[in-house]
């Protein structure tokens, strides 16, 4: 169904320089502190890859609104178009666009009720939209193109109905249906459905309205200002609303009648409201996504360390735990040995006492990621949730080291992850590397703050020959590092294919009008040495050059993906350890 | 400590070995310009990932940015009118305005002071069909016309008073009309070319009516937008001969 997809879209934009000078945000005194998760903290970084992106979907006008956002941590609407110096109506539209995809979000200003709304920018909501690709293709590995469909049009669109939702989808899938075939909506209802049991999507939060606390005010059925509340606060999250919707997707022609759409449009807009679920709107629960790539990420590890039965043994445990396991949790539910075993898949027959091994390897694995909680029922084990995601940045470190500085730089590093503090002659000689070359690594280490130097003075007045010059690694702030060199980096891969677009403008527009003369003849019908004159207009160096811009565009588009995973182990391990809400 | 200037001078306070090099040696060359902006690696960095998953997602990313250019959450600033105003201007597609909203939201949701004015669709492949289809419609529709024009000549011996309020009246509202002028024009871009169309008509019916003796007013009373009343206040003397011009007025 894809392969009509895979041509590449070639797509070019002006560079914007986003100005990188910024001094950390005031912090927000936010609406009544109802969102402690959200901090108006953002590095220089973090705040220029978010203008990126949102310049990459939304434009120009959206880039300057939402930078400045960021920058100001709270504003009013007219503080807000006063600084940016943007016609009022613009950021009217800009805030709009942000709220309906969630980036966004107001409260009452400093000023109480009464006082003009401050609107403030969640800027994990816009580095999410790096993932939407690992989303969508989430969604189809586990419930197929209908699931995969759904989600990105949820994703694009921010917020949908589900009425709206389903119609659109089937749709979708009716026009890439042979002819004479289309979708049911049942289907499509089905496959929500089951997206919502396994809250991959949820509900948006209902307005609360603001307390009109002066007495005599004038009895406005509307509340001014409307406030948001927390999606799992609502207890009716992941129920469905009943929707009476019956039929079929419609094959969308390219040569229908114009006066039809008006029509077609009108009943549309009014069936909307006769469905029954107007005003519920949907949106995509990223959390539950981020445990299913955690998940994911510890059952891949298991199978690389040990063996793919120990992994489906992990994977049967973490599936059992899903529901019972709150978010944040540090380890699963207990399971006992019994249940492990009668959940197993059937495919896999391992006997009993088989189990019990594995099991105890897995317990036993320094990379601990089981560990057996009690002897009831054979034996309780978890699975170390926090234990395994540190265990993964960690390995994610020592990569790193390993492939910028060498093995033997990655051994002195791994060792400092150990050890703790080690001088210079012990890093030598439990690391086995000659003094000079040690000395060398550590320095080059130093100088890129992957080590620290701690002192440790023998005497009160730091004299250098007496004091012990120890190294040390920190792991989390390592991490942290680490992220925003993440955060850069994709920020130059951004910029570099902006640059590359731009550069071969030209000839990219020239290959585009060219394929759309092409598709023109040939929809109606020329000889083929009509097309291969057309063909030939562009010339043969011309080609080779677009066909390196095509590589180099997906090598740095896939450059893109694999760093984002490399975020997402980082920043998942550092939420971790933050002590939870 | 101070005292010690001159005595101990050419002695470090702490252990030289642990610099890494010994006394005699010189030491490395100082940086005169700041580090390059792409260093040399000393290491190939590892391949990418690749398979089907990769690729997938790789297809997936590029489509998203291109289809997200055409997504209305798309904002692009309205063209500011640098040079003289063009004629084709009206009927170019690409008309932009700030102050409306192309997709339209939940009010509910959002602050009030955020609500914009939502525009309508435009429908511009409307334009093909009417053209073939008018030009019967334009002979029933003269009927019509024709007949409603009789009719009303006939009231109009009954109703000569009341013609000079009314065109009064009309003028009134005409003029409360003129503000609500902008937002009749942006409803009405759907049917900007039956509108040209429906202008035709007019001058054909003008056209006919130099045989029938009717007061101005009593025709105006038949159309009723302020474009159409302004077009035929224009365009009466241009459609009817000359000789029955005193008639007409």
């Amino acid at each position: 169904m894809r392969s009509d997809r895979r041509s590449l879209r070639h797509v070019f934009r002006e560079t914007v320089c986003v100005p990188n000078s910024s001094s950390a945000g005031r912090r927000s005194h936010h609406c009544g502190g109802r969102r402690s998760d959200m901090s108006s903290e953002m590095t220089a970084q973090e705040v220029r890859l978010c203008g990126l992106l949102l310049q990459e979907h939304f434009g120009d006008v959206v880039e300057k609104v939402g930078t400045h956002l960021i920058r100001s941590g709270v504003l009013t609407l007219r503080a807000l178009a006063h600084e940016t110096k943007l016609p009022l109506d613009l950021v009217k539209k800009s805030l709009c666009v942000l709220m309906q995809h969630g980036m966004c979000a107001f409260g009452a200003g400093r000023r109480g009720p009464a006082g003009p709304v401050e609107y403030h920018i969640i800027c994990e909501r816009i580095l999410h939209m790096l993932r939407y690709p690992r989303y969508i293709y989430t969604a189809k590995s586990l419930y197929g193109d209908t699931g995969e469909l759904i989600v990105e049009e949820i994703l694009q669109r921010g917020q949908m109905t589900m009425s709206s939702t389903v119609k659109t989808v089937a749709d979708r899938l009716t026009h890439n249906m042979p002819e004479g075939q289309s979708m049911d909506y049942s289907e499509v209802v089905s496959a929500f459905s089951r997206l919502v049991e396994t809250h991959f999507l949820q509900r948006c939060p209902p307005m609360a309205s603001a307390e009109s606390s002066s007495s005599g005010a004038d009895n406005t059925p509307l509340p001014a200002v409307t406030q948001p509340t927390e999606p799992e606060d609502h207890p009716e999250c992941y129920k469905l609303p009943y929707i009476n919707l019956t039929g079929q997707g419609k094959r969308r022609r390219s040569s229908e009648d114009g006066e039809a759409d008006p029509r077609a449009a009108k009943k549309a807009k009014t069936d909307s409201s006769e469905r029954g679920d107007e005003g519920i709107y949907w949106q995509v629960n990223f959390q539950r996504f981020h445990l299913h790539f955690r998940d994911q990420a510890i059952i891949s590890a298991v199978s690389c360390k040990l063996d793919q039965t120990s992994s489906e043994i992990v994977r049967t445990m973490l599936r059992m735990s899903e529901v019972t396991t709150p978010t944040h949790a540090a380890f699963t539910q207990a399971l006992s040995a019994n249940e492990i075993f009668r959940a197993l898949p059937s495919s896999y027959n391992i006997a009993r006492p088989i189990l019990d091994q594995y099991l105890t390897l897995l317990v036993d694995d320094p990379m601990e990621f089981v560990g057996k909680t009690g002897d009831s029922g054979g034996g309780m084990y978890v699975v170390n949730l926090h234990r395994a995601l540190a265990n993964l940045a960690r390995a994610t470190l020592e990569s790193v080291v390993q492939e910028r500085f060498g093995s033997r730089s990655a051994r002195i590093f791994r060792l400092l992850l150990r050890k703790r503090h080690l001088e210079q002659k012990q890093v030598e000689d439990f690391a086995m590397v000659p003094a000079k070359e040690a000395k060398d690594m550590l320095y080059t280490l130093l100088s890129e703050n992957l080590v620290q130097l701690q002192e440790i003075p023998k005497t009160p007045d730091y004299a250098p020959s007496r004091t012990f010059y120890l190294y040390t690694v920190n792991q989390l702030p390592t991490a942290r590092l680490l992220l925003q060199h993440c955060y850069k980096t994709v920020g130059n891969l951004i910029e570099r294919r902006l640059y590359e677009t731009k550069e071969n403008k030209r000839l990219l527009e020239k290959s585009q009008r060219i394929e759309a003369i092409l598709a023109s003849l040939q929809a109606t019908g020329a000889e083929a040495a009509q097309l291969t004159e057309v063909e030939e207009m562009i010339t043969a160096p011309e080609r080779q050059q677009l066909e390196s811009l095509r590589h180099h565009i997906n090598k740095l588009d896939s450059s893109e993906n694999q760093v984002d995973e490399t975020i997402f182990l980082l920043e998942s391990y550092i939420n971790s350890t933050q002590a939870p809400r | 400590m101070a005292g010690s200037r001159g005595r101990g001078r050419s002695q470090f306070t702490f252990n030289v070995d642990a610099l890494g090099f010994g006394r005699g040696d010189s030491l490395p060359t100082s940086a005169q310009t700041p580090s390059p902006l792409f260093p040399p690696m000393q290491f190939r960095p590892v391949p990418l990932q690749t398979g089907e998953e990769v690729d997938y997602m790789l297809a997936l990313k590029q489509e998203l940015r291109a289809s997200s250019k055409n997504l209305p959450f798309h904002i692009k600033a309205a063209r500011t009118k640098t040079d003289v105003a063009r004629y084709s201007d009206k009927y170019q597609n690409g008309e932009l305005k700030n102050n409306c909203i192309e997709w339209s939201p939940d009010w509910s949701r959002m602050p009030k002071e955020l609500c914009i004015k939502v525009r309508k669709p435009r429908k511009t492949a409307i334009g093909a069909k009417p053209q073939l289809k008018q030009k019967p419609k334009v002979a029933a529709k003269k009927e019509e016309v024709l007949q409603k024009l009789e009719t009303l000549e006939k009231r109009e011996e009954e109703q000569h008073s009341e013609e000079e309020e009314d065109e009064e009246k009309k003028k009134q509202n005409d003029e409360e009309e003129g503000p609500d002028a902008d937002e009749d024009y942006d409803e009405e871009e759907i049917e900007d070319v039956r509108k040209k169309n429906h202008y035709n008509l007019i001058d054909n019916i003008l056209q006919s009516l130099w045989c029938r003796h009717l007061r101005i007013s009593f025709f105006l009373r038949f159309f009723q937008t302020q474009k159409e009343m302004s077009y035929v206040k224009k365009n009466i003397f241009f459609c009817v001969p000359q000789s029955k011009e005193s008639h007409m007025v």
